[in-house]
């Protein structure tokens, strides 16, 4: 058939995950669980908070790139919906602490 | 579009039937849909965002009190919690790969996997709340909690400000086993339908989906698990 979506020539076979890669993010994703609580003890003042929202955001971003197959997605819109809702999510939590945070006078 | 509208026709003759007539190709089909769920997913950011901005406001005007509640809560239960919840995002993930394989049985055996390990965290959630209703730590009339401030041994901590911290823990966990429980019940439909043989190579679009909306739970679940149980467990 005459192709009007040239970028989908290439794109008649969705991923399919391996069964090693799936079953070593599963293994990696333990690991920074075991790591996180662990971490959760030692005293690091301010920068618990940080380390363990780090972890958690390396733990996501996996999540997000292999078993949400967005690494291997055909369709170029959906890394964009994720990066929309990031920038939003940000938004909210930004503008709400920059009014809170700042509230001195109270 | 006209020169090639008998092409078109032509290709569908040769398809699967559920290949929808307003698609050109399966892959487009299925981006279209993939597309879909993750706009759907972005605003369940959006809804989960609003909970978290509270707790976020809130652990900022409180952080004494917050630090007081939070380590009241064992750990254990939680962090099996999160182990479960991975290993239940693998096996949703060896689901959809029976599904593309075509391996019926298997896809069959993967989704009652992780319907178990849905009912497992479920499980231990309501063991969790358990704890909480004997500790009295369920926000209402009945609400008490005994503890001091941790930066300050001896002030104890405020009954109101520890209050709205269980608050937001039985909204955020609750919200988020609500979301456990729906996707249970979809799964379920999925085991009865793949047992069925109504998924195949061909066509595995819910698989797919559902398995974005669990492993979305999975992550929401990623983020709870540090800020409710681990961030002030140092103090």
């Amino acid at each position: 058939m005459a192709n009007h979506f040239p970028n989908e020539a290439e794109a008649t076979h969705d991923h399919i995950s391996s069964v090693g890669s799936s079953v070593a993010i599963w293994l990696i994703l333990l690991v920074f669980t075991g790591l996180t609580v662990g971490a959760a003890f030692i005293d690091l003042g301010p920068l618990n908070t940080v380390v363990a929202l780090t972890i958690a955001t390396i733990k996501a971003t996996l999540v997000v790139l292999f078993f949400m197959h967005v690494k291997y997605t055909n369709e170029k819109l959906v890394p964009l919906v994720i990066v929309s809702a990031i920038f939003f999510l940000f938004l909210l939590l930004g503008l709400s602490m920059g009014d809170y945070a700042t509230r001195v006078w109270r | 579009m006209h020169t090639s509208s008998t092409a078109v026709a032509e290709n569908h003759a040769h398809d699967n039937p559920a290949l929808l007539h307003h698609f050109s190709t399966e892959a487009q089909q299925r981006n279209a849909a993939s597309l879909g769920m993750w706009v759907f997913l972005a605003q369940e950011v959006m809804f989960f965002g609003g909970m978290f901005c509270a707790y976020l406001v809130y652990r900022f005007k409180y952080p004494a009190d917050f630090a007081a509640a939070s380590k009241s809560i064992a750990i254990l239960p939680g962090a099996v919690n999160t182990a479960v919840l991975i290993c239940s995002s693998l096996t949703v993930v060896l689901a959809v790969r029976a599904a593309q394989l075509g391996k019926r049985k298997a896809l069959v055996a993967w989704l009652l996997l992780t319907i178990f390990l849905g009912l497992v965290f479920l499980g231990i959630k309501g063991y969790e709340y358990h704890d909480k209703y004997v500790e009295h730590h369920i926000p209402g009339p009945s609400f008490h909690f005994d503890g001091d401030l941790i930066d300050h041994p001896g002030v104890p901590a405020s009954q109101a400000h520890t209050q709205m911290y269980f608050s937001l823990y039985f909204a955020m966990t609750g919200m988020h086993a609500l979301h456990m429980i729906i996707g249970v019940g979809i799964f379920a439909y999925l085991a009865w339908m793949a047992w069925r043989g109504k998924y195949g190579a061909e066509y595995y679009t819910p698989i797919e989906n559902s398995g974005l909306y669990w492993h979305f739970v999975d992550i929401v679940w990623i983020y709870l698990f540090p800020l409710i149980y681990l961030i002030d467990r140092h103090k």
